[in-house]
């Protein structure tokens, strides 16, 4: 009978209980929605810049990552390519890559870029190169003078597809190396930057250009979405000498692990500022129907219903409102979701502003069962804890002081 | 065997600095069964006696004893927990929870006293039928009458089978004939259940029903009449 009457009780002003309502399943919508948007953005910073060459973790020769010169390559790949043949990764794909910083020049242009001997095959299944070639064709294994060039360097060297690209870089003798190539294709990349930073050609050029033998910079591996690259990390360094390195994409991206974190705080104040608006409503349309009611609650304590009987009426009734107002914000958050999810929010009027700021163009809200429950948990305790004021206000009237109320 | 004593009960209210008595020193005993009225004139001090003995204010001085416990040594849990089975309530203004039926209303009691759902549905419908309110459960306080909502209060307080009813005014807001009618119910629930009955009244009519008669004035006990 308590529900059934905190329920009669709710639509005795069922204006101001719907003004109430929709304030919940406005600030619930919000909360999820908004918090969908903010992980979504997270998760696709993360796998924009996973699939930018970082991977999931990265095994180096020790100090490669400080000074990453050519003298810091690893002489020999085999040890780690048997030690990730031991650690058993299901899923996961991994590439073995030159990484060097070189001057890329034409005729009447030349700027500073990073080289990057791929082996095209097994590269296309770890980052994002291997779907990204728009023009022209992709590299063959072993392509001795073929090119691939991001699209915002074609256009800053006014260049094309069949044209000559000359690299120089340090080989590993120090003196200084050159090789034309001639441009096989042009990629595309979620950011401009990255189209203007690197250069592809096979890892058998790179090596022969640098007279690296058989040395590459780096082995990236790329694990199944979602998966914890913490302890792989662990499984291969424990079956690798001292003298590597195993970077997770948590250390390789130190500002972007730092923007998660700081997304995760952001999203925690927002939705306090939400509650605290919420919050007022709360107590504001409570503390009304309390003072309305003060008669009842006073025939009630007459009838020998305890303070604490009168404080559980009170909170059945916030629960209540509480939890229609969140059921509604919820189906709003999840059809919101849903509607667009499938194209995603489109910033790219935006573009230079987002992209400065290292944001994908397109938003795609991720909706995860986590968020939300962390936004109706956050409204349910925090609503019941300020509904607890108008309820106890309501259980210290005495049944002479409120049934004397006209 | 005395159902409520009171010795010596004073209470004073404060209106601002000035203070107002409204019991100056009540001695009083009413027996089990009796059905009795407190009448006086407004102001006389008998909602002030009907509430002390309900225990829902305290006296400032004076001892009040109501079916063997003494108030001044009970807490309030204690006495919430003595209205909730022994003391039942009839108030002038009807006093029900308007979002509730008229069954519900006669339930609610039952219901704090933890009485199983299926017994309390059956012996509120039984209250209602006496007090002559077969076929109206369903009938929430604004769709009921004056009287009839009277004659829920009446049952609400029968249902949970107290000891004592305390009925403030119970037919100050009805016409003669509800009035008549209503203490008419109120005396064939005294006879049949054998519960104490105290009502206040300033009304004539309603004082030639009662058995006892308890003129109270000027908070004191006038006179004391046993019919």
């Amino acid at each position: 009978m308590t529900l059934r009457m905190a329920w009669r009780n709710l639509w005795r002003n069922s204006r101001r209980t719907m003004v109430i309502l929709t304030a919940v399943a406005v600030g619930v919508f919000s909360m999820i929605f908004i918090g969908a948007l903010m992980a979504g953005v997270g998760e696709q910073m993360i796998r924009t810049s996973i699939a930018t060459l970082v991977g999931s973790l990265q095994i180096h020769q020790h100090g490669y990552r400080d000074d990453p010169v050519v003298e810091n390559t690893m002489e020999d790949p085999s040890e780690p390519q048997a030690a990730l043949a031991s650690v058993r990764m299901p899923d996961a794909r991994w590439s073995r890559r030159v990484r060097v910083s070189a001057v890329a020049g034409n005729a009447r242009h030349s700027a500073g870029v990073s080289l990057v001997g791929i082996e095209p095959e097994r590269e296309a299944a770890v980052s994002f190169i291997g779907g990204a070639v728009t023009e022209g064709r992709g590299l063959s294994p072993g392509d001795p003078y073929g090119i691939l060039v991001g699209r915002a360097l074609v256009g800053t060297f006014e260049t094309r597809v069949g044209r000559k690209l000359v690299l120089m870089s340090q080989a590993a003798d120090g003196e200084m190396a050159s090789r034309a190539f001639t441009i096989a294709g042009v990629f595309r990349a979620e950011l401009e930057a990255t189209e203007k930073q690197f250069v592809f050609v096979s890892l058998a050029a790179a090596q022969e250009m640098l007279g690296l033998g058989e040395g590459v910079s780096e082995i990236a591996v790329l694990l199944p979405d979602g998966a914890d690259p913490d302890p792989v990390a662990r499984a291969l360094a424990a079956a690798l000498p001292e003298r590597y390195e195993i970077l997770t994409w948590r250390e390789l991206l130190p500002m972007l692990t730092a923007y998660i974190e700081m997304n995760d705080t952001f999203t925690a104040i927002w939705y306090l500022v939400v509650f605290i608006a919420m919050g007022f409503g709360i107590i504001n349309t409570l503390l009304m129907a309390v003072f309305e009611r003060m008669r009842e609650f006073g025939l009630m304590r007459a009838l020998g219903m305890t303070p604490g009987g009168i404080v559980r009426e009170v909170l059945v009734e916030s629960g209540l409102l509480l939890a229609i107002g969140m059921a509604a914000g919820n189906a709003l958050a999840v059809a919101a979701v849903a509607a667009i999810g499938e194209n995603g929010i489109d910033l790219s009027a935006f573009a230079a502003g987002v992209e400065y700021a290292g944001m994908p163009r397109v938003i795609y809200p991720a909706l995860s069962f986590a968020g939300a429950l962390e936004a109706n948990l956050t409204v349910w305790v925090l609503g019941l804890i300020v509904s607890l004021y108008p309820a106890l206000k309501a259980a210290r009237i005495t049944p002479v002081s409120a049934m004397a109320r006209v | 065997m005395d159902m409520v004593i009171c010795r010596d009960v004073v209470k004073t209210y404060q209106q601002g600095r000035i203070s107002v008595p409204a019991l100056r020193g009540i001695s009083l005993s009413i027996e089990k069964g009796e059905f009795a009225a407190l009448a006086g004139p407004s102001g006389s001090g008998k909602t002030t006696i009907l509430n002390l003995m309900g225990g829902l204010d305290a006296p400032d001085a004076g001892e009040i004893i109501v079916d063997g416990r003494h108030f001044d040594r009970m807490s309030a849990a204690g006495l919430a927990e003595l209205r909730l089975h022994r003391i039942g309530f009839v108030f002038q203004a009807y006093n029900l929870i308007p979002v509730l039926s008229a069954l519900e209303n006669v339930e609610y009691v039952m219901l704090l006293q933890g009485v199983p759902a299926r017994d309390r549905r059956e012996r509120a419908r039984a209250v209602l039928d006496e007090v002559g309110l077969s076929g109206m459960y369903d009938r929430r306080p604004p769709e009921l009458s004056g009287g009839q909502q009277q004659r829920v209060a009446v049952a609400r307080a029968i249902a949970a089978e107290p000891s004592i009813v305390l009925a403030d005014e119970p037919t100050a807001n009805l016409d003669s004939k509800n009035g008549i009618s209503l203490l008419e119910i109120m005396k064939e629930m005294n006879e049949k259940k054998e519960v104490t009955f105290i009502f206040s009244t300033h009304d004539e009519r309603v004082m030639e029903y009662a058995r006892r008669l308890v003129m109270i004035r000027d908070g004191r006990v006038a006179d004391d009449v046993r019919k």
